[in-house]
């Protein structure tokens, strides 16, 4: 077995494991245990692409290159850090009553499930079984979402699987025309013209007209799942009410995979078209989600949907970097999303953890988290600096890069960047600083806190802040070459 | 060059075809529950009809799998489905009011001429009847749509996003000649994953709002102030 079935195999062998025994005290730490062997399994696959290439399974079902590779090891560890902090987390929420047996071993099963879906649709080299797995990682989700069973909790779940199986099914009717300009030039009779690999290799030779017309599609479907901002509606509110944990991989992980699905499309188009109509979208779609999901941090009164809103913000700047193509902006859009990554599920620990603490997620009653328990006031302090963009961290680097390519080639549009920015900075901190330094409710106590996967998201972040190590450099280097055609370095 | 030169396997292509946008207007009129499902049901045998039918015509034997899995999914099961719970629901004679109805068919028809237009650009690179069902396989894919932001009824909602499944489905059959064979058996997998959801979903509605009427569904809104939530008060546990 390669190390890529390894790495694909575990989560789904772990999440039928765990749909008979995710109830028992066991069952977080078999989550756990699973995470592990799906991230050592990963890291050894991403050693062997560094040291060889990129590898194409047999019978090209698979295909791994430096763009997704790191998204796989990405996925793996957030997936690895969520599961250490998940463990305790439930077993608190199985306590305050808010979860049965039953739905625990549900969560426990769907978490893997989930994971092993985003997993299939970064590895797969096949575009119908891409959409197959990005509308397995909503179905698998969606139970999650509506794991409290409050009303808002279902009314969430709702939206979710509404607005998201629609917008994902406008991906299909993509995927359809792509395969069906593929048809057209490659001939009708060989099976494997939905292949990526094939695809990209065929080049030039697409209908301009039909692939277009795909990528609109394309974009409107993938892009919901990117929390694009017309389209954004479910995801602040799927975000905010699911258990914590699956808001750290909703927010840290999934929105990467959807924008991955975009990126990769948008290979195919540029090839097809000779023109940067994909870009322009993308980046106008990008810069709106920045904008308004700026304006909207400043209104907001949940803790989690604050944060939902600003992970829209980030993935709108992230699109906007791949719209713009270029090897800096390109560069810079890769490393954001590692970075994002990192730091917002780091963000969502903490904020789980505070609001066992406050018992509530409202902004206005969770006050003096730094006075009861320090680990967790400089935890959430020290996070939103970090995905502020503050200087010693990672995402100041990405950020600044991104700033320097649009300086590059728009000019004008520095100035709504930098306006978002200090807005975005604004909206985050007026309501942090109060979470963090206000006078704390009497008789508010510490709770029991497992801050390891915040410190060492946070270290990781703070470490690509000061100096990328070198084979990430190469890896975002090889990225960056294979999208944008050209090397930032 | 008019539809009476084609042969005839091809004008009942269009036949069906025609016959299965037909229905995706009769769905957007009708207001009852029952009638509804069993018109979704009858454009899923119209759509499987028409996937045999190309199968026949063009010599793609693989083809009789994707009739038989819209078949068994569009036919049978997931009309069966929906056919349970509505009874356990005490749903069957439910009729919601249509708000406008004249102008949602209208905008039905706007659709269809919308569908043909954006078939437009792809036309010549295929034949005629070819070129007639994909634009109606795209509006029966935007009609879906339609119905499920024009209805209040999460039922009526569902058969609207199975019915958008549906167009799309036809779409790959009659342009491309099916999907290879392992999106198509994931495509199905996931629409059969999705229809049991969203059974588990009415329950877990119903149990919350007391109704299946979405314009209750309220509590989460940029515009208000969110309720406040039935959280114990702080400092309760340990």
């Amino acid at each position: 077995m390669s190390l890529l079935e390894a790495t694909l195999a575990a989560p789904l062998i772990g999440g039928l494991v765990l749909a008979f025994i995710g109830h028992r005290p066991l069952g977080g730490w078999v989550n756990v245990a699973v995470g592990m062997v799906t991230f050592g399994a990963s890291l050894a696959m991403a050693l062997d692409v560094f040291a060889h290439g990129p590898q194409l399974s047999s019978g090209r079902m698979f295909y791994i290159d430096a763009f997704n590779v790191y998204l796989v090891v990405l996925t793996a560890f957030v997936g690895l850090t969520t599961s250490i902090f998940s463990r305790p987390y439930m077993r608190h929420e199985v306590e305050r009553g808010r979860v049965t047996d039953r739905r625990l071993r549900l969560y426990h099963s769907m978490y893997q499930c989930f994971l092993f879906s985003m997993l299939l649709a970064l590895s797969t080299n096949n575009l119908g079984v891409l959409w197959v797995a990005m509308e397995a990682a909503t179905l698998t989700t969606v139970l999650l979402v509506s794991l409290y069973r409050t009303p808002e909790s279902i009314e969430a779940a709702w939206k979710y699987f509404i607005l998201c199986g629609v917008g994902i099914a406008q991906a299909l009717f993509g995927t359809v025309l792509i395969y069906f300009a593929a048809e057209n030039k490659l001939g009708g009779d060989r099976d494997d013209t939905l292949l990526w690999t094939v695809l990209h290799n065929s080049g030039g030779n697409l209908d301009p007209a039909v692939i277009s017309l795909a990528f609109v599609f394309l974009l409107v479907g993938y892009g919901t799942k990117v929390g694009l901002v017309p389209l954004h509606n479910w995801l602040p509110d799927a975000h905010s009410e699911g258990p914590t944990p699956m808001s750290a991989v909703l927010s840290g992980l999934l929105l990467n995979v959807a924008l991955y699905a975009l990126v990769r499309i948008k290979m195919l188009v540029d090839a097809s078209l000779h023109t940067n109509l994909a870009g322009h979208l993308m980046m106008g779609f990008g810069l709106l989600s920045f904008t308004v999901a700026g304006l909207f941090l400043h209104r907001q009164h949940d803790v989690k949907r604050m944060f939902s809103y600003s992970s829209i913000e980030h993935m709108g700047l992230i699109t906007f970097g791949f719209g713009m193509g270029g090897p800096l902006a390109t560069f810079g859009a890769l490393l954001h999303m590692t970075v994002h990554s990192l730091t917002k599920s780091a963000i969502f620990i903490t904020v789980g953890h505070a609001c066992q603490l406050a018992g509530t997620q409202r902004i206005d009653h969770i006050r003096g988290l730094i006075r009861t328990q320090p680990a967790i006031g400089w935890g959430l302090l020290i996070g939103t600096v970090a995905i502020a963009g503050f200087p010693p961290f990672g995402v100041f680097i990405s950020e600044f890069l991104l700033l320097m390519a649009t300086m590059k080639s728009w000019p004008w549009l520095t100035i709504p960047l930098l306006l978002g920015f200090g807005v975005a900075f604004a909206g985050l901190f007026r309501h942090v600083q109060r979470m963090v330094f206000g006078e704390p409710p009497p008789g508010q106590l510490p709770v029991e806190a497992n801050m390891l996967p915040v410190v060492v998201h946070l270290l990781l972040v703070l470490w690509l802040g000061l100096a990328i190590p070198g084979f990430l450099s190469r890896w975002f280097e090889q990225a960056t070459l294979l999208i944008a055609g050209a090397s930032p370095l | 060059m008019g539809i009476a030169t084609l042969g005839l396997y091809n004008q009942a292509i269009i036949l069906f075809a025609s016959l299965a946008l037909l229905t995706s207007f009769i769905m957007l009129a009708q207001a009852r529950m029952l009638p509804l499902i069993f018109t979704f049901a009858w454009q899923g045998l119209l759509l499987a009809t028409v996937s045999v039918l190309v199968a026949i015509v063009t010599n793609h034997p693989h083809l009789y799998i994707s009739a038989a899995l819209t078949f068994t999914l569009k036919v049978v099961l997931i009309p069966w489905l929906l056919y349970r719970l509505s009874g356990k629901l005490n749903m069957h004679y439910d009729a919601e009011a249509i708000a406008h109805p004249t102008l949602m068919l209208l905008g039905g028809v706007g659709l269809v001429i919308f569908g043909y237009h954006v078939s437009q650009s792809i036309v010549h690179l295929s034949g005629l009847a070819t070129r007639n069902t994909i634009a109606v396989s795209i509006a029966i894919e935007l009609l879906g749509m339609l119905l499920m932001c024009a209805r209040k009824s999460a039922v009526a909602q569902v058969i609207g996003f199975m019915s958008m499944e549906s167009g799309i489905f036809f779409a790959a059959v009659i342009s491309t000649y099916g999907m290879p064979l392992i999106v198509e058996l994931g495509v199905a997998f996931d629409i059969l994953v999705a229809a049991i959801l969203f059974g588990v979903f009415f329950f877990h509605l119903r149990d919350s709002f007391g109704s299946l009427n979405v314009v209750r569904f309220n509590r989460l809104s940029e515009a208000n102030e969110p309720m406040p939530l039935p959280e114990p008060p702080a400092g309760e546990h340990p």
